[in-house]
């Protein structure tokens, strides 16, 4: 036939078939959010990088985007933070450690660390947002980067990894800022929204980063309160999540305006998004 | 490789080479009148062409007509489109099989059918190279798409009498074939005699006119197809206004106008089926009771529908408005910037097809207009 | 010696930045340096908003006592911020309880007392709205995320 399809050098493997990984162990983290260590049958390393998803199948049920948060402690396996909303997730976090499960990707762009790594960043989380964000944290960490995190949760007993925010909070060149909505009058912590903190948070905004990963309103909040503190839309990240079915730029599923969230992001940089959030239903 | 050159095919020879597709292995596939429409489906030679008819279509309408002559080809296009057989509106992708907690996995086999497509359009091979753009040439490739892609013979056919709703020529193309075919029909009267000046697009094209050994074609068959392409080229049905239609609309994501067409709109997904260009899809998995079997299946999928968008338990396109702005804003400006190019073909199908007659160059031009006069508040 | 220091210290404080001195002079006859143990309390819900407070150091804790359920805290306040804005707004009641929750020490400014010399020198007055304002737009704005319940669990 006329002008055959350029050949890519992809891998020929299919990209919507799933490999089978297994549970190699799970635990609760808050009411309602399981992290699950998963590894490759054969026990060769999986990778990813930091603000990558993967989808993953609950066989018979379905499939699912969830990022990755993170290496299991050998460093060969992958640990996604799934709180159980609906059919799949719910079957994700209610397998049997030994079960096998299937695993596309890792998928996206992360977060811009080649540029961060050895400057400052500045990270505002909300919610189960902290979980795509864990990976770059220690990241910027190892790489004697300077770490402002402000992390919002809902209440005290639904503050994910509470003891990496305590180890974070004692490295050397960080800055951690843990706020809750409401509390009892136990919690002697900071009660408030996230984008509160943001005006106590110590950086440079000509030299800092700011990757914000949380709902899409407190993204929204966050990124007001980062400009008025001087951080031009260039230098500020979100994570974006849409519906998503096959996470290669199959099914359209995840379009915002130009970008297939998929493989464009989920990271996008503010200046790409910024004409696009202020657009209602989009 | 006579591509400037050209032969000439009479009806018969025409017939000869679709023997020839099928002595190759192939399944032609083409137009034929089903259930009142042309539809594209598996025929065995030229008695299957719906000769002597042709369709009349409008905005919400499309009707058989009979026509005065015994043309093969004197029709358009039908609410099929080639994206059927190359992109299904089903498929299987995987099934699995858990026993004491293991999975076996295995992927559906790739087609391995041969198909040769007959009557394709300008606008249609059009379609398929945006298609192979997003399914093929992306940093991902489908395997089932290339299958299928990689094994297709393309068999050409200009266009001499474009219906109302066609506009190809202001999306860029044209109604002659002119790239992207194997072979390449023009349907010609010469002295009275209905025959095809043929024109190869590529060396499998090539290797069957070789085969067939048709004569050359002379100065007179040559300026006979000229003139009926530029026949059609002058009696275009609609016409796409000339504004650079991608800035245009994503400058109008918050005008009015997008209510009003909602008004109107079913979301009844018509306009994205008939869709040459539209791929989404999307995926289900079911599972088969009596095997214990897992399978998952794509189907196409419209952003139309509320489930597109779902999200955090509700659809981030609720409304009406917001779906058919997805629909166009992507089909016209924001394919440019995903894709390189507009995802509109021009073939006016989305007009004939959808139930309340929604034309997408009228709704353009109400956009350039209301954009050259920005105090009108619509 | 101890009164000019506090002159320092208000114009010192990130809400009275750049207060002119003549100005700060005024708020100084206000004010005075006070202490707070952690639980102690600045004020309750209902009672006369007498103080309005510049937090120096610590943290104080706003909290609602709903009936039939714990002691909600909706909000804290740090160093670097203001509490009791009721006191200079009539009816200058308080509108929940203010605790401390770590030691604490606040410039109290009493609330009469500046009120008046607001109305006697407006330009006081004008210089109190001007930094009084972009706080109450930022609350407002972060009780509208609060409202949203964001990170919400699905079924509570
Ligand atoms: C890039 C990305 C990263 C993510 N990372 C994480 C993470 O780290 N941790 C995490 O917990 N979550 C994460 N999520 C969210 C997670 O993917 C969703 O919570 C999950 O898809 C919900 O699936 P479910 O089947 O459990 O629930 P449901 O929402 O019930 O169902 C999922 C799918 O079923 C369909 N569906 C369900 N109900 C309806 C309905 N009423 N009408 C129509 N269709 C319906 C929808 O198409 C929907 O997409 C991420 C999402 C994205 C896009
Ligand atoms: S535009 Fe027409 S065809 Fe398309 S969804 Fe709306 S009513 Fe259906
Ligand atoms: S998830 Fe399918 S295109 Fe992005």
């Amino acid at each position: 036939m006329f002008m055959a399809p350029p050949a890519t050098d992809i891998a020929p493997r299919d990209p919507l078939l799933p490999r089978i990984v297994r549970l190699r162990g799970k635990r609760r983290e808050i009411r309602g959010v399981w992290s699950l260590e998963v590894v490759a049958e054969e026990g060769e390393p999986l990778d990813f990088a930091p603000g990558q998803f993967s989808m993953l199948t609950a066989f018979g049920v379905g499939e699912v985007p969830v990022s990755v948060s993170g290496r299991t402690r050998d460093g060969i396996g992958l640990v996604y933070t799934i709180r159980a909303v609906g059919a799949v997730t719910a079957a994700l976090c209610g397998l049997r450690t030994g079960a096998p499960l299937g695993l596309r990707g890792p998928f996206g762009a992360g977060w811009p660390l080649e540029e961060a790594a050895a400057r400052e960043v500045t990270v505002i989380a909300g919610g189960l947002g902290l979980a795509p964000l864990r990976p770059a944290i220690e990241a910027v960490l190892a790489a004697g980067g300077r770490l402002v995190l402000l992390y919002g949760a809902r209440g005290p007993s639904e503050i994910l990894y509470p003891a990496d925010l305590a180890r974070w909070q004692s490295a050397r060149r960080a800055q951690v800022e843990v706020t809750v909505d409401h509390a009892g009058p136990e919690w002697h912590g900071h009660v408030g929204v996230v984008t509160r903190l943001v005006p106590r948070a110590r950086f440079d905004p000509d030299t800092a980063l700011a990757l914000v990963c949380g709902p899409e309103i407190m993204m929204r909040f966050a990124v007001s309160s980062l400009r008025e503190a001087g951080l031009s839309d260039a230098r500020i990240f979100l994570s974006m999540e849409r519906n998503m079915k096959c996470a290669v730029g199959f099914c359209g599923h995840c379009q915002f305006g130009p970008h297939f969230v998929c493989r464009d992001g989920p990271v996008l940089g503010y200046d790409r998004l910024a004409p696009l959030l202020r657009i209602e239903e989009l | 490789m006579g591509e400037r050159d050209g032969h000439l095919l009479t009806v018969a020879g025409l017939e000869a080479l679709l023997q020839a597709l099928t002595a190759q292995g192939r399944r032609l596939i083409g137009p034929t009148i089903r259930d009142g429409a042309i539809l594209y489906e598996e025929i065995e030679g030229i008695a299957d062409l719906p000769r002597g008819w042709t369709d009349e279509q409008g905005p919400g309408s499309y009707r058989l007509r009979r026509r005065e002559d015994d043309a093969l080809f004197g029709h358009v296009v039908g609410p099929h489109s080639w994206k059927r057989f190359l992109h299904p509106p089903r498929r299987e992708l995987w099934r699995a099989r858990e026993r004491d907690g293991e999975v076996e996995l295995r992927p559906a086999a790739l087609p391995e059918e041969r198909l040769a497509l007959v009557g394709v359009r300008s606008c249609e091979l059009a379609a398929i190279r945006i298609q192979d753009r997003v399914l093929l040439e992306g940093p991902f490739a489908d395997p089932h798409y290339r299958a299928m892609r990689e094994r297709i013979f393309l068999l050409a056919v200009d266009c001499g009498e474009p219906a109302a709703t066609c506009f190809c020529t202001s999306m860029g193309g044209g109604p002659q074939a002119r790239e992207g075919f194997d072979l390449a029909l023009t349907e010609i009267l010469l002295d009275g005699e209905r025959c095809f000046f043929l024109r190869t697009g590529s060396a499998a094209g090539a290797a069957l006119v070789a085969e067939l050994d048709p004569p050359p074609a002379d100065a007179r068959a040559k300026s006979a197809a000229a003139a009926v392409v530029e026949r059609a080229r002058a009696s275009m049905g609609r016409k796409m206004p000339e504004a650079d239609i991608r800035d245009l609309l994503l400058a109008s994501l918050d005008h009015p106008r997008w209510e009003r067409i909602a008004e109107r709109c079913l979301a009844c997904t018509n306009c994205t089926l008939v869709c040459p260009t539209c791929f989404c899809s999307t995926v289900e998995d079911t599972n088969d009771l009596l095997s214990g079997e897992t399978v998952r299946s794509q189907r196409w999928d419209s952003c139309f529908s509320a489930e597109f968008s779902y999200m955090n338990g509700r659809a981030v396109r609720a409304g009406t408005a917001s779906r058919y702005r997805q629909w166009m804003v992507h089909k016209l400006a924001t394919w440019h910037d995903q894709f390189g190019s507009s995802g509109c073909v021009g073939c006016g199908r989305c007009i004939t097809w959808c139930p309340v007659g929604i034309d997408i160059t009228e709704e353009v031009a109400a956009f350039a207009a209301g954009a050259a006069v920005p105090a009108e508040g619509d | 010696m101890e009164i000019h220091d506090l002159e320092e210290v208000l114009r010192g404080h990130p809400f009275f930045e750049g207060l002119e001195p003549q100005l700060a002079r005024l708020v100084r006859g206000c004010a005075r340096l006070q202490r707070f143990d952690p639980g102690q309390r600045l004020f309750r819900e209902g009672e006369p908003a007498e103080h309005f407070y510049v937090l120096r150091r610590g943290r104080v804790a706003l909290e609602l006592s709903v009936p039939g359920h714990e002691t909600l805290v909706f909000q804290t306040v740090d160093a670097g911020e203001i509490v009791g804005i009721a006191a200079l707004v009539p009816p200058y009641r308080s509108l929940y309880d203010a605790r401390a929750v770590a030691r604490t020490v606040v410039i109290a400014i009493e609330a009469r007392c500046i009120r008046d010399k607001c109305e006697t020198d407006p330009r006081l007055g004008y210089e109190l709205m001007k930094r009084l304002v972009p706080v109450l737009f930022q609350r407002l704005r972060a009780t509208r995320l609060q409202l949203l319940d964001v990170y919400g669990a699905p079924g509570d």
